[in-house]
């Protein structure tokens, strides 16, 4: 219900928004929960295990029980506060964890079964049969007990994340906050002022008090006016600072768009990373419930928030309120009612001798007991010494004190320490370098102190910069403090269904930390897990203290003693959608493009990724049906006339200096410096390790400098392991690396048309020998033809400033198709390079040796070479290693990569495992089943038949092992 | 034989302005990579008439820029190579390896902030600056040319993906400005 004339809400315009199909009216500035108890509202979700009929307990983002999924273009969003979301034209809300609806809950029959339900319950009861947990008990559990639901959709919203920097983040814009940023902006640092709230003002804005003269929420607008007009201040509303990190880095979740209809293009949330160089921790306290039987039903809440329902956004949740409390501040919450003309049933203060000189009734020494109405409270009983009584009262205020905000000084590792003083945990000093907690996040909790830490704290931070601190200009204001006398829980009655809540997110009572410690689980760290408390969306805001309270308590020792659970970041749930910004989908990686991407997509070629390049699959023809069709054809057609291939993804270092050739001798296994200008080697490159890295060619270009190509997928780890070598082996030596892999086209062209092709296209005959590399010209475009073969046939690649790529390519084909011939694609590369024997990394995966793959014979024995030691170790060669060889079917039969080999008749098992396959293909050119695998001793086993079984794919195939070099094993053509 | 007709990497992508950014793609060419070799430096500096830049900084003179890019290496940009460095540095070409985009106007440092995980500030970065950093997950060199100015480069097979990026940093920016 509303109050007439209280709040900061605009009562000009009125929103209409749903929730759980009902019309209900609010106001700008509204949450839904604040809106829903203008119109009457009060119970608003169920719990988590026993399903009870919950009602909003707090004002803030610390919410346990108002959990409401947002709908919107058929999405859904769970477990949102109801006391955070804003109120907007068309907002749609439900309610969680209810069937079929929230006033009549089925699954409310928990609630009559709660003595069964216990803490550990679930360990204890579906231990047997062990094959029903997952099939029948964990489902039924999932259903019953839970929170809120997702559509089941992608997000596909839009998110952002952003990184910001500044001399001093502020977290928090209230009273401390705003004197802090205020400070440190007048001294001239850069501030960001962080605040979680659709308004900044913190807890100033439920409060009725003076500054300076002025009412505390009209001081605060005048400051943050002031804020907003200095260029060196950023102020981040609606941004909740979740996280400390090292170095100065805090992580930060900014609601962008939540608090509006989604708009096109209109980020939900910006999750930042802001860097700064000092910090002022100003989030203020959080008010704590206490536990009694039946603490949790509709109507009742936390003192605090009952005062910022009323003076922030006017409204009360009844119209006979109690209170009960261990402070005074609860008292300034019946003031404030009572001035709005709300009647107070009773202020109950635990304290003995509390003042009861009030106008509304006062029971001093006294504690609340017990409640009763089941949708919603209308009563509460009173316990005084032996006397017990009833008030009636259809909200109930509580407060039991207020907790320091000290999780982000805790997400270093540091450790919060007890105040007896206020009962309460505040921040240990220095817990995160740079950060300094201040006004009531460090337990200082009057408005006047407040301010004055915010200045000191602000003055601390900007001298360590180098500014130089203003005289604090320190308005005056109340100067009031709580006076909280610890009060945790209140023994209930005995009673199977008695109970109190501690935890009312995850529906764990005071029974159930008894329980545990009963049963063993007396750390908190093990209570917590026993009983999960502290483990809700809420992460315990709402229970820690009061639960390590209690256990401490039952355990027989002191508070510290028994000490705090671990905070970790984040503050508030962080949406990973928020996280992981623009990285859905495609925006996985970044994509990179061949300049032939459009002459070979207008070739109707499907692209398939190979790393993060898009590479053309193959290129259909009319008439053909399946992509191996395509396959055939291409593989015929570059061994019987000229293939043309896009092959600018091999990595492409230019190696200069006079040591270049030294720099190679090292890096590769084989020798380099003999190398003649004008030809080109192929290498063989080790790890440290001695286990291959990659191979490639390398083209003398001239004396002192060498152009190195490796294979697309090892691109950048040569480069890197080149960078590492010559910074780690090579101090001095005159070698330069650069990639130019970008920077130049290069195609294949292969087949025994190819030098006819270039001939003509070049104008001049072309006569390279094989392995020589050569400058030329086209038109005015300079270039390089390298004479080299993946394929087996007579093969050319042709090189020209990436530029020109494009044109090359379309160039190339007309004159291929001319010939006969045409592009071929990865499926057909492959084909070519399997029947030749070559290998990839497919073969090369890191775990094979030179002497795997019948490459020993190129560790130079002349000279050192990275890995070569290494390489040498016992058991690295020899007849006990897997090595390559050559794989074709015995008759029938499909050869599959990822099968593993067997000897004939040997069953296939682990034991029995004698090699794998790495890669396949259907040869069109030998008509029949290619592969390359690794098979024990294999060298010395060409001619056998063995067994290779596909456990996957449910291949059992006998093959014959051979050489891996199926197709012209002299080289005849090639060399041509 | 006709001559090839060069293409740059973003060829067809027309200036878009949001948000208070024009975001284009330029020309910086030719690109030269300089690496003196040991002990040339000072030979290097004479035979470019430029200073070496420090680290994070580029110089400029007559049209030409020197960039740092590295561990001893420089881009040379906008100018052909000056006799008198064969010997005494590694020079590559690198005019195509790279797409330029330039970001020009007062949005520019809040877009950049959605996309580099640097201090883009013009205190922090200020003219005559050069970053060698992470552009999402590409690698890129930016320089701070102007105080809401700064030109970048990416790898060119990736300029699609970088303009993508910059765009969508751009259009959630001036979503948010029509917001308030």
């Amino acid at each position: 219900m509303r109050i007439p004339g209280k709040g900061l809400i605009d009562r000009t315009k009125a929103l209409t928004f749903r929730f759980d199909g009902s019309e209900y009216s609010g106001h700008p500035g509204d949450t839904v929960a604040s809106a829903l108890m203008a119109n009457g509202v009060k119970l608003v979700g169920r719990s988590f295990k026993y399903h009870r009929p919950r009602g909003v307990l707090t004002a803030g983002s610390e919410e346990p029980n108002a959990l409401i999924e947002v709908l919107e273009d058929g999405q859904q969003t769970p477990n949102v506060r109801a006391t955070v979301q804003e109120v907007y034209e068309g907002l749609a809300v439900q309610s969680q964890n209810r069937a079929p609806s929230l006033k009549f809950d089925l699954l409310a029959v928990n609630d009559l079964a709660a003595p069964f339900f216990g803490a550990g319950f679930y360990y204890k009861t579906f231990m047997w049969p062990r094959a029903f947990w997952e099939r029948l008990y964990e489902p039924a559990i999932r259903r019953a007990a839970g929170l809120g639901r997702l559509s089941g959709r992608h997000d596909e919203a839009t998110y952002e994340k952003a990184w910001a920097y500044c001399d001093l983040l502020v977290i928090g814009a209230g009273p401390t906050g705003l004197m802090a940023a205020l400070t440190a902006a007048r001294a001239g640092a850069d501030v960001i002022l962080a605040d979680e709230g659709a308004r900044m003002g913190g807890a100033l804005l439920s409060d009725m008090g003076q500054i300076g003269g002025q009412g505390s929420a009209d001081w605060a607008a005048s400051v943050l006016t002031e804020l907003a007009s200095m260029p060196n201040v950023r102020l981040m509303t609606r941004t909740t600072v979740t996280g400390a990190y090292d170095d100065g880095t805090y992580g930060a979740l900014e609601r962008v768009g939540l608090h509006v209809a989604p708009k096109a293009d209109l980020p939900r949330e910006c999750f930042w990373r802001i860097v700064t160089k000092r910090a002022v921790l100003a989030a203020g306290a959080l008010e704590r419930p206490i536990a009694f039987q039946n603490n949790d039903r509709p109507g009742i809440m936390l003192a605090s928030a009952l005062r910022t329902y009323l003076n922030r956004y006017g409204v009360v949740p009844g119209q006979r309120i109690a209170l009960f409390a261990n402070n005074d501040s609860a008292r300034t919450t019946a003031r404030d009612l009572h001035a709005a003309g709300v009647r107070i049933a009773a202020l109950i203060d635990s304290r003995e001798g509390a003042s009861t000189d009030e106008p509304f009734p006062v029971h001093a020494g006294a504690v609340v007991s017990d409640t009763a109405g089941r949708h919603g409270l209308t009563s509460v009983t009173v316990r005084q010494g032996s006397r017990e009584f009833k008030v009636e009262a259809d909200a109930l205020g509580l407060s039991g004190g207020w907790n320091p905000t000290v999780h982000l000084t805790c997400h270093l590792n540091g450790r919060p320490v007890w105040d007896d003083a206020i009962a309460a945990f505040v921040p240990a000093e220095n817990a995160v370098p740079g950060l300094i907690a201040a006004g009531s996040a460090k337990g200082t909790f009057s408005t006047a102190a407040c301010l004055a830490e915010g200045a000191a704290a602000a003055a601390v931070a900007i001298e360590a910069l180098g500014l130089k601190a203003p005289i604090a200009d320190i308005p005056a204001a109340a100067d009031e403090n709580p006076a909280t006398e610890a009060l945790w829980h209140i023994p209930t009655k005995p009673g199977l269904w008695n109970r109190a809540w501690l935890d009312f997110a995850n529906d764990v009572t005071t029974k159930d930390v008894k329980l545990s410690a009963q049963e063993g689980f007396r750390s908190v760290e093990h209570m917590k897990r026993y009983t999960t408390q502290g483990m809700a969306p809420d992460q315990g805001k709402n229970s820690n203290v009061a639960a390590l309270a209690l256990l401490a308590d039952v355990t027989g020792r002191a508070i510290p003693e028994t000490g705090t659970t671990t905070f970790r970041p984040p503050f508030t749930p962080v949406s990973i959608a928020a996280m992981g910004a623009g990285g859905r989908a495609a925006g996985f990686a970044p994509q990179r493009f061949l300049t032939s991407d459009q002459a070979s997509r207008d070739r109707g070629a499907p692209m398939i990724e190979a790393g993060l390049w898009y590479r053309p699959s193959y290129f259909p023809k009319p008439g053909e049906t399946t992509w191996k069709e395509a396959c055939d054809r291409e593989v015929n057609m570059v061994r019987s006339t000229v293939g043309v291939a896009d092959v600018s993804t091999l990595g492409k270092i230019d190696i200069q200096g006079k040591d270049a050739a030294r720099f190679l001798d090292l890096v590769y296994t084989n020798t380099f410096s003999t190398l003649p200008v004008g030809r080109t080697r192929y290498g063989l490159m080790l790890r440290e390790d001695g286990m291959v890295l990659d191979d490639g060619t390398s083209a003398r270009l001239a004396e002192d400098r060498f152009l190195m190509t490796t294979t697309t997928a090892a691109a950048g780890l040569v480069m890197r392991h080149l960078d590492f070598v010559q910074q780690a082996f090579c101090a001095g030596w005159d070698v330069r690396t650069i990639s130019v892999t970008e920077s130049w086209a290069q195609f294949a062209v292969a087949g025994p048309l190819a030098r006819q092709l270039l001939s003509s296209y070049l104008g001049t005959e072309i006569d390279l020998p094989f392995m020589g590399v050569a400058p030329v010209r086209i038109g005015n475009v300079q270039g390089r033809l390298f004479r080299i073969s993946f394929s087996g046939e007579e093969g050319y690649e042709i090189a020209v400033p990436t530029r020109y790529g494009e044109a090359l390519f379309r160039d190339l084909l007309a004159r291929a198709e001319l010939l006969g011939g045409g592009p071929y694609g990865m499926e057909a590369l492959n084909v070519l390079r399997i029947e030749k024997g070559f290998i990839t990394h497919a073969e090369i995966h890191g775990r094979v040796t030179a002497f795997d793959i019948g490459m020993e014979k190129m560790v130079s024995g002349k000279k050192d070479c990275i890995g070569k030691g290494a390489s040498q170790r016992p058991g690295l060669s020899g007849p006990e290693r897997e090595q390559m060889v050559g794989l074709t079917p015995v008759g029938e039969g499909v050869l599959t990569s990822g099968a593993h080999l067997y000897a004939k008749g040997a069953e296939a098992t682990r034991v029995n495992d004698q090699g794998y396959v790495t890669s396949v293909g259907w040869s069109p050119t030998l008509n029949r089943w290619l592969g390359l695998g690794f098979l024990k001793n294999g060298r010395a086993r060409h001619g056998e038949v063995i067994r290779m079984v596909d456990g996957l794919r449910g291949h059992d195939v006998l093959c014959t092992v051979s050489d891996p070099v199926f197709h012209d094993k002299e080289g005849a053509k090639l060399r041509g | 034989m006709a001559d090839l007709i060069a293409k740059s990497a973003l060829a067809g992508h027309a200036p878009l302005t949001l948000a208070g950014v024009t975001l284009s793609e330029i020309a910086l060419d030719p690109i030269t990579s300089i690496a003196p070799f040991s002990g040339q430096d000072a030979a290097v500096a004479k035979a470019l008439g430029l200073v070496l830049p420090a680290p994070n900084r580029f110089a400029e003179a007559k049209g030409a820029r020197l960039v740092w890019t590295g561990r001893g290496q420089y881009f040379l940009i906008g100018s052909p190579t000056p006799k008198g460095l064969a010997g005494i540095a590694a020079l590559t070409d690198q005019s195509d390896g790279w797409a330029a985009l330039r970001l020009d106007g007062p949005g520019t440092e809040a877009a950049l902030a959605r996309i580099v995980p640097v201090d883009i500030r013009l205190a922090a970065f200020p003219e005559g600056a050069a970053l060698r950093t992470a552009f999402n997950h590409m690698n890129a060199v930016l320089m701070r040319t102007g105080a809401q100015t700064v030109d970048i480069l990416v790898f060119r097979s990736m300029a699609r993906t970088a303009w993508h990026e910059v765009e969508a940093a751009m259009t959630a920016l001036a979503a948010r400005q029509r917001l308030t």
